[in-house]
């Protein structure tokens, strides 16, 4: 593996780390906050990026695999007491099972077909958990704060989760990287600039098409299970919002689709730009506004995102930013 | 039965709303292959044109109806030329986003101007019994605007140079850029279509139901489970598609509690969406 001797992977691995571990030390309980959700983020935009940029699937409802990673795993801990960590693991293989089951038919389709059809997919599943009983239907579950006892006190448990967010962040970047260089990555690559000529070529693309989305949905279903653990409740409306999905489309865009750095810049830029707009009083009601201009003006004229722009422009940046 | 009957035919009427406004999200797609995020809060936005000239301007909801009209058409050039126009050859990403940023700043000025607490239009145009029937005269009224309104984009489509250019657009535009037509002019008056058909079921619909400016988005998946339903870029599909989904809907509700109805709904269209891509109507692949 040529690619782990990557002069990029392991810098921007240490940066990322000794971020996550700045609030750890100095104790700021707000600033760990924000990382938690950045982190969360960048797994969800990082996770996206997989089946969207390498193999050029856009899957708008992505963030069923969320949901319902969050909802296996509360399950789990809610009705087995399940430590958070087997849980979590658990909603990650059920999610990728799922991904695996419903893979083959709907990566058949092509474009707006596919795009249609993972909405439906995510909207046809919160529906059904409404009216699921065990997950307690339309009203959802939510712990008894005994619960984080067994993790040391509700304080230490926000520390838990806050350090399993980042470890998998960190792994989902890992995992884009080396998929990016690996031959698996450059298959991807070929489906996406054209399939037929990627079949010739002796890429069977059903089964890495099937491969590609099993592994990007796995880590949005342990984004899930240690969001929803955190948050102590979890319902069907915040859990399958198609809108913190096209979020995710949009903070991939804005970093730069394809790239292993894009989705993490575009997650961070795109949190502190919406937080921003909230807290500022003349700006909080059009916050809305301003990120769909801000979508339409990188839509018309940075397609590339922020890190293509930076990497088709200077050579030096082409070299060492994947 | 009775009940039965009375729930089909309240589910047929207002599935000829429905249909009117997933023809608007097909008829763009035909044309230009581009799927329309924006297609709900344009939908709320024909709701509130209709609410604000009747409030704040005493106007009746069906004259103001035809400023919705006249709004929609407008509005979907505009949106057109401003967002669309230049992606319009790109992959479907950039159009689904490209739209959905549309959609970001409708809602997002929406929510200031009108708040998110829900409003009703008042009116009341009584009502016709037959048994277990009712039949409300706005309803009824809805259907016949709905269905005169297709009538008319038909005719329109088939009898004017006007439709005959925006078919021949949509069929080959480079074809029919060589036959004259300027195609920017045609994809531009299609884009507008388009919105003035969700906008008008967005106004017959604040006839209808109670609503909020976040009350497009339900339309939206109806529209799209619809124009699935009917294949997508087919307008005659959507029609009879809308009429499936609210006879659906109407009957449905009479077998399964409400609660599980979208899930059929979304159910089905993933379903048709596997086995049927080009929609009941379509040629099979």
């Amino acid at each position: 593996m040529t690619a782990l001797r990557s002069r990029f992977l392991w810098p921007l691995l240490g940066l990322i780390a000794l971020v996550a571990a700045l609030p750890l030390v100095t104790n700021a309980a707000s600033q760990r906050e924000d990382f938690f959700l950045i982190f969360m983020l960048v797994i969800l935009a990082s996770s996206l990026n997989i089946i969207m940029g390498y193999s050029g699937y856009v899957s708008f409802g992505h963030i069923v695999f969320f949901g319902m990673g969050g909802y296996v795993a509360f399950w789990l801990m809610f009705t087995f007491q399940t430590h958070l960590l087997v849980a979590a693991l658990a909603a990650g293989l059920v999610a990728s099972a799922i991904a695996f089951l419903i893979g083959a038919p709907i990566l058949r389709l092509r474009g707006a077909y596919f795009a249609l059809a993972t909405i439906g997919i995510n909207e046809a599943m919160k529906s059904l958990v409404t009216n699921f009983e065990p997950f307690g239907g339309a009203v959802g579950m939510f712990f008894n704060f005994s619960v984080y006892d067994a993790y040391g006190g509700a304080r230490s448990a926000a520390q838990l989760a806050y350090v399993a967010m980042a470890v998998v962040a960190l792994a989902t970047i890992f995992t884009s990287f080396v998929i990016k260089k690996s031959k698996f990555g450059l298959a991807l690559m070929a489906i996406r600039e054209d399939q037929d000529v990627a079949m010739v070529l002796g890429v069977d693309p059903a089964r890495a098409k099937v491969q590609a989305y099993v592994i990007s949905a796995f880590f949005p279903a342990l984004a899930g299970a240690i969001f929803f653990f955190k948050s102590g409740i979890i319902e069907p409306g915040p859990a399958f919002e198609l809108l913190r999905s096209i979020e995710a489309l949009v903070m991939v865009m804005l970093g730069g689709i394809g790239t292993v750095a894009g989705p993490i810049v575009g997650a961070a830029v795109y949190e502190w730009l919406r937080s921003t707009l909230i807290t500022t009083p003349a700006l909080s009601s059009f916050h809305l506004f301003i990120a769909g201009l801000l979508l339409l003006v990188v839509v018309l004229f940075v397609t590339a995102g922020l890190v293509g722009f930076l990497r088709h422009r200077f050579l030096a940046v082409r070299r060492y930013v994947e | 039965m009775e009940a039965l009957i009375a729930s089909s035919v309240d589910g047929l009427m207002l599935g000829f709303v429905y249909g009117l406004a997933a023809m608007g999200l097909t008829l763009i797609f035909g044309v230009m292959k581009v799927i329309n995020l924006a297609h709900g809060p344009i939908i709320a936005l024909g709701m509130f044109v209709i609410l604000t000239l009747t409030k704040s301007f005493g106007l009746n909801p069906y004259v103001a109806l035809l400023v919705a009209v006249a709004a929609g058409l407008a509005s979907g050039i505009v949106i057109y030329w401003v967002a669309v126009r230049r992606v319009i050859d790109a992959p479907e990403l950039t159009t689904l986003l490209a739209t959905f940023s549309v959609n970001l700043m409708i809602i997002g000025v929406g929510t200031t101007v009108f708040t998110t607490s829900p409003r009703a239009v008042d009116v009341d145009l009584g009502a016709l019994r037959m048994g277990a029937v009712t039949i409300l005269g706005t309803k009824a009224l809805a259907v016949l605007i709905a269905a005169s309104v297709a009538v008319a984009l038909y005719a329109f489509l088939f009898r004017t140079r006007s439709g005959k250019s925006i078919r021949a657009v949509a069929n080959n535009r480079t074809a029919a850029e060589l036959m004259g037509i300027d195609s920017s002019r045609f994809l531009a008056l299609s884009f507008g279509i388009g919105t003035m058909l969700a906008m008008t079921a967005g106004g017959l619909l604040a006839t209808l139901f109670s609503f909020t400016i976040l009350s497009g988005g339900t339309y939206e998946t109806k529209s799209f489970v619809i124009v699935v339903l009917g294949g997508l870029g087919n307008p005659t599909g959507a029609l009879l598609g809308g009429v499936i989904l609210g006879l659906l809907e109407g009957v449905s509700t009479m077998f399964i509690p409400v609660s599980w109805v979208p899930v059929l709904e979304y159910a089905i269209f993933v379903l048709i969406l596997l086995v049927r891509p080009n929609g009941l109507l379509g040629a099979r692949r």
